[in-house]
């Protein structure tokens, strides 16, 4: 067999990095693979803005879409005012996300739009949540000709409904930073203060001196506690009404009962107080809950269906087309829907051929032909021209939404397992308690006057200030460390929800396959125009979903009528067309000597008029490293894969999963979610890896949910995790991961209770002093600190 | 002696009202895209001009 050479030199595209196919566009010495990507790289010569290609190379992303006028409904003005921020005469603000920035080229040419367009009048870009700023003239540029603009230059802003629906929220961060300034500045003031006590001042200047750094303390301690504590202590209030004793019952505790003996103390002038404890405390706490509180603000991972459709969609009236805001559609109207749009709501067919791709809301990966007549439910892609549809029903009633009624969606944090740091902090604090009482009884019959300081002093040294960092420290490195990886997490804690599983769910479609199709290639002489429509017309006409594979490769407009077909089960097709003898199958089926038999592909033979012409090499679509991932996993997890589509694959499937794995397909999205509640019901805890709409229910109901995505900056239904596709055969070392970093959390524990011992040892014995207290504090905490942060670091290096 | 204090604290809750100033001002949104930025040239490419 004659293979082409496949190293046949191809160039890539200037603009795009893409391989230019025979398409290839030459100008200034420059290949381009599309003229989409030629135009950009015009107008950006036009403008003086060839800086775009030398930051970075081929930054661009490639424009073979033509985008026609799909921002007609931007020129509704009920559209732009809930697009636009702010408007008046003469300028217009407004913010739109741009899922394509991705790099710095991306910024510069985002921020010199005004070169190419003198509307604009500047743009500001933030990388991060990958979204601009605008304000343009809007005497010179309209709303959509601007996003026809961006949308020209590859970086077409995304609009949908929850983006619409939304009131965008400030950054919660900016009380807890206000909360850090304050407590650093009291904590540097009152250590300042402080430190000539515990040196010791002559007894001239003591006299006058100490009452006065008391008051200064006493009154820097107090917007410490009552603003940058206030958040421990509603905390603690809030637990104890619920009978939960969280870990900030116990900091709680110790604040309070520093914050009286200052005052106390100083007041009374019968000691230093603890001023400079209280406000390190208060600074160290803030400190870790800043470090745990990173977000990805780039990744959403709240999704639901709105994120998913389309902001609008054209509707027919009496011949004329309008483009109107899909929340105004009314039952009975016409709708329009191109190709590769989705079925924004249920409704009938009313004209056109559909072929509607469910993969996404079903997990069915091929394409359902629908039938004059018939009901297309909401959520589908049309994936053979325009369609009419007639609207049956509102989309937020339609089938796909109904999911979203479903209780799952409407608890939040429904089902997680309780905290190490909550277990510890409940027994904690009875032993604090019993720790301070006893020492009280102690003191009470042997020197009364220690009463009162033993108890206390038990209270503050013990405030498990160690032990409250340790968690978001750890969690937050290892947060961190798997983001590095693809790995987004929602927020560090499911870090421990993830150590704590049993049991993994998977999907099938476009989990543990690949959701692309262009896994075909063809190797042999190359086919000319006729035989490629002699091919497709005979598998076209085949339901096998190898043979859909190879048609929707093709992809010819036309097909040949068939005069004679037969589909031998198994083994391949015999047809007849035009007098054309065609044979497509397997190799022992065309009596052709098979090179290599790999697991990996499955090669489909082609013979014309008995001439051998070559085969189509179908890469399976499993995911790299599937069987890796699989094994990897059976050892410590029961595993279970639930797929929307039909049992085709099982047999392979049962070769890769463990023998006592369940694997069920046809499973639609609600039995999924009925799958996860009952392996709950048996106590499991259930981690569920999935991708589409369809696992939307699944990945809500899971005790932790993983969903995969391609692109992270596109639609993923809302999870626990964002992960990367590319990186799906990591999967178990990032597991382990996180199981080590609870051990990594146990051992700082133990760390932080011998610290206490030390302290407790002072306090039961009535000697505590403020300077061991101001020396044992940070101690603990930049130990506990210096050791998660450097072992997860080492953790997580020895995981690549 | 107290004077000496008094400035102390005058300029440290200088420093407070700064930091307060520069989270308000939203310069910690965003702490990836400037680092890019700066790196820009002005785009205004200099005119070649004949001498």
């Amino acid at each position: 067999m004659i293979e082409i050479n496949k190293s046949k030199t191809k160039t890539s595209c200037y603009h795009c990095g893409d391989f230019c196919d025979e398409n290839e566009i030459l100008i200034a010495e420059k290949s381009f693979c599309c003229n989409g990507c030629k135009n950009v790289f015009v107008l950006l010569t036009d403008n003086n803005l060839t800086s775009y290609y030398t930051i970075e190379k081929t930054p661009g992303k490639s424009l073979k879409q033509n985008i026609g006028n799909k921002f007609a409904y931007l020129d509704d003005p009920n559209i732009q005012t809930k697009i636009i921020d702010y408007i008046d005469a003469k300028i217009a603000r407004l913010q739109f996300k741009i899922p394509n920035i991705h790099c710095s080229s991306c910024i510069y040419l985002l921020e010199n739009l005004y070169k190419i367009n003198e509307g604009v009048v500047a743009v500001r870009v933030n990388f991060l949540k990958k979204n601009a700023s605008i304000v343009y003239d809007i005497n010179k540029i309209s709303l959509r000709q601007l996003v026809e603009l961006l949308a020209n230059i590859g970086y077409e802003p995304s609009f949908n409904m929850s983006d619409i629906d939304s009131v965008k929220p400030l950054n919660p961060n900016r009380k807890l930073l206000f909360q850090i300034g304050v407590a650093g500045f009291c904590f540097g003031n009152i250590m300042l203060v402080s430190f000539p006590e515990y040196f010791g001042l002559d007894n001239t200047t003591k006299h006058y001196l100490s009452p006065a750094f008391g008051y200064i303390n006493l009154a820097l301690s107090i917007p410490t506690f009552l603003y940058s504590g206030q958040d421990y202590l509603i905390g603690a209030f809030k637990g104890l009404r619920k009978k939960l004793i969280t870990i900030d019952v116990p900091l709680a505790l110790g604040l309070v009962v520093l914050f009286i003996r200052n005052f106390y103390e100083i007041l009374s002038h019968t000691g230093l107080g603890y001023c400079d404890t209280l406000a390190g405390l208060i600074f160290f706490l803030l400190i870790g809950k800043w470090f745990q509180q990173k977000t990805y603000d780039s990744l959403s991972f709240e999704r639901d269906y709105k994120s998913y459709f389309p902001i609008s969609v054209v509707t027919i009236n009496n011949d004329k087309t309008t483009t109107i805001a899909i929340d105004k559609l009314k039952i009975g109207d016409r709708i329009l829907i191109r190709n590769n749009e989705i079925i924004p709501t249920d409704s009938i067919l009313l004209k056109g051929k559909a072929n509607i791709d469910f993969s996404f809301v079903s997990g069915e990966k091929e394409p359902i032909a629908k039938e004059l007549g018939e009901i297309i439910f909401a959520g589908g892609k049309q994936t053979s021209g325009n369609i009419e549809l007639e609207v049956k029903k509102l989309t937020e009633q339609s089938y796909l939404t109904q999911l979203w009624n479903n209780d799952i969606f409407a608890k939040e944090n429904n089902s997680k397992v309780e905290t190490f740091q909550t277990k510890v902090s409940k027994y904690f604090t009875f032993a604090l308690l019993a720790i301070a009482l006893s020492a009280a009884v102690f003191w009470a019959v042997y020197d009364t006057s220690k009463i009162i300081h033993a108890f206390t002093s038990v209270l503050i040294i013990a405030c498990p200030c160690a032990l409250a960092l340790s968690s978001p420290f750890a969690l937050g490195n290892a947060m961190r460390n798997l983001g590095r990886n693809k790995f987004y997490l929602k927020s560090a804690s499911v870090v421990e929800n993830i150590a704590n599983m049993n049991t993994i769910v998977f999907d099938k479609t476009g989990t543990i396959t690949q959701s692309n199709d262009s896994k075909i290639s063809f190797v042999g002489d190359a086919l000319s125009e006729f035989e490629k429509e002699l091919i497709f017309s005979v598998t076209q006409n085949s339901i096998h979903p190898l043979s859909k594979q190879i048609a929707h490769f093709l992809n010819m407009n036309s097909a040949i009528i068939l005069n004679d077909f037969k589909e031998i089960t198994g083994k391949g097709i015999q047809a007849n067309v035009a007098g054309n003898n065609i044979l497509v199958g397997s190799a022992s089926f065309l009596n052709i000597k098979e090179e290599e038999n790999s697991l990996l592909n499955t090669r489909i033979y082609i013979k014309i008029n008995q001439e051998n012409k070559g085969c189509f090499v179908i890469n399976h679509t499993y995911r790299a490293g599937l069987k890796h991932v699989i094994s990897n996993l059976s050892n410590k997890f029961s595993l279970h894969l639930l797929s929307g589509d039909n049992e085709l694959e099982k047999t392979y499937l049962q070769t890769i999963f463990p023998s006592k794995s369940e694997l069920l397909f046809k499973q639609n999205p609600s039995d999924k979610l009925l799958y996860i509640n009952t392996l709950q019901g048996n106590k499991n805890k259930v981690m569920m890896v999935g991708d589409g709409l369809n696992d939307a229910g699944a990945l809500k109901a899971a005790n932790v949910g993983i969903s995969l995505s391609e692109d992270t900056a596109s639609f993923s239904p809302s999870s626990d995790v964002i992960m990367d596709a590319a990186n799906f055969e990591y999967l178990p070392y990032y597991l382990q991961y996180c199981k080590n970093t609870m051990k990594v959390i146990y051992v700082s524990f133990v760390l932080s209770l011998m610290y206490n011992l030390i302290g407790l040892s002072y306090a039961v014995s009535g000697t505590l002093s403020p300077v061991i207290a101001a020396i044992l504090m940070p101690i603990s905490s930049v130990t506990v600190i210096g050791f998660t942060s450097i072992s997860t670091y080492l953790l997580a290096r020895k995981m690549k | 002696m107290f004077i000496l204090i008094g400035c102390s604290f005058i300029l440290a809750i200088g420093f407070l009202v700064a930091f307060i100033w520069m989270v308000k001002s939203g310069q910690i949104d965003d702490d990836y895209t400037p680092s890019v930025r700066i790196l820009f040239d002005d785009g205004t490419l200099p005119e070649k001009k004949d001498l």
